[in-house]
């Protein structure tokens, strides 16, 4: 008798497979977009079924909604430019199906080697599950995942953090001086939309942030869904950039990495390793610093999405583009 | 069957398609996807290796890595789009 649970993983393995090879084959890019968000989703729910609520989480807000918002905002400044030019998608000369099927061959070997890599190595191995079980007293938190990013690997957190950091430093540079593409209007309907949800979207932004220290959630789920409410706030134009809040935005890119490092030295200040937390204040030290990263991610996610530095225009006028 | 052989699976096909999309595709927004692709599958692959049968909690510590590699991938992702924009903008300039 086969598990019904079998039948569902099967149809959702599926449908994920089915769903990756749509979205790169499909010829419109805004269809390839949505039916990426979809994918995106699909995997989330895979990741619940394998008990990966985090990953899922993590991967529902940032990977499939940040990364769908930023990829439609480019689809749309491209659409703006080609509409302005003769430009078309296809410019380029297609390459010769000879080379195609050759990368294809290449692409499908490799696979068959990781798969066979796969199914060829040695099941359940020892992990560090046992490791965690018995350290997680001393980190000041109840969920071994959180336990994990902000006090037994934090190294790797912090360079997650100063990584995002790096890209919105890069994203100002790339796109400085960079015309932008109208914002199109949005109808009365979505104005409603946005304040009846903006309020429920802060609530679980923060409840997820909090949560993060004993159940599934966190600073980077918690920051993500706070990003929704920048990226509402820049759609329905209830906050416009103005080039004098650059200060304050700068500020809140470098608060996380900032108080991040700053707890580090101060603890390595304390005759201790960096980051090996004071157990009596573990728990605060680490809400801090959560806190913090979660602004900076916010803001962070937010700006990436707007793109271009707010920046006076020349002429005088608004700079609310 | 087992779910960590079926989604380890899945995992391979996914990175498989995305990498002969970041090869073969034409259109740069549609590269752009393609890598992110791969990247979902390595994910599929540590989720899978962190698994354990029901009653054992899975390993923490590849899920605290995916969940950074998640947001290393929409920091990279966000640098590559910025690039695209000024590109096309930069080719459109050429043009006129």
């Amino acid at each position: 008798m086969t598990d019904p649970l079998v039948i569902f993983d099967l149809l959702l393995a599926l449908g994920i497979v089915a769903l990756a090879i749509a979205s790169l084959s499909v010829r419109d890019r805004f269809a390839m977009i949505v039916l990426f968000i979809v994918f995106g989703l699909f995997s989330a729910l895979a990741w619940v079924r394998l008990s990966a609520p985090d990953v899922a989480l993590a991967e529902a807000a940032i990977g499939t909604g940040v990364t769908g918002a930023l990829l439609l905002k480019t689809l749309h400044h491209l659409r703006f430019v080609e509409s302005r030019t003769a430009i078309t998608e296809a410019a380029c000369a297609p390459v010769p199906l000879g080379v195609l099927l050759a990368n294809a061959a290449f692409c499908g070997l490799i696979t068959l080697g990781l798969a066979v890599a796969f199914l060829g190595a040695p099941s359940a191995g020892p992990g560090f599950d046992a490791l965690v079980a018995e350290a997680m007293p001393a980190s000041g938190v109840d969920h071994p995942v959180t336990g994990v990013l902000l006090n037994f690997r934090a190294y790797d957190t912090l360079m997650e953090v100063v990584v995002l950091l790096a890209a919105v430093i890069a994203v100002w540079q790339i796109e400085r001086g960079l015309s932008d593409a109208p914002a199109p209007a949005m109808g009365e309907v979505w104005q409603g939309f946005a304040r009846l949800v903006l309020p429920a979207i802060v609530v679980i932004g923060t409840y997820l942030l909090w949560v993060g220290a004993e159940a599934p959630g966190g600073a980077f789920q918690g920051g993500a869904v706070l990003a929704a409410v920048g990226l509402l706030l820049l759609l329905t134009r209830a906050y416009v950039p103005r080039p004098e809040h650059r200060g304050i935005a700068r500020g809140a890119f470098v608060l996380g990495t900032g108080t991040f490092a700053l707890v580090a030295l101060m603890v390595a200040g304390g005759g201790r390793v960096a980051f090996e937390y004071p157990l009596d204040h573990a728990k605060t030290l680490i809400l801090l610093i959560e806190g913090m990263v979660t602004i900076s991610i916010a803001v962070t996610l937010a700006a990436l999405f707007h793109g271009r530095e707010p920046v006076a225009l020349p002429k005088g006028g608004r700079d609310d583009t | 069957m087992t779910p960590d052989l079926i989604y380890g699976l899945t995992g391979m096909a996914v990175f498989g398609i995305g990498l002969v999309g970041a090869l073969c595709a034409q259109d740069r927004l549609r590269r752009v996807l393609a890598l992110k692709l791969c990247s979902v599958g390595a994910a599929f692959v540590l989720v899978v290796g962190a698994w354990r049968e029901p009653p054992g909690a899975p390993d923490p510590v590849p899920h605290a890595l995916v969940i950074t590699g998640i947001v290393v991938m929409v920091s990279a992702t966000a640098v590559a789009l910025a690039l695209i924009r000024r590109l096309q903008t930069l080719e459109a300039e050429d043009d006129a």
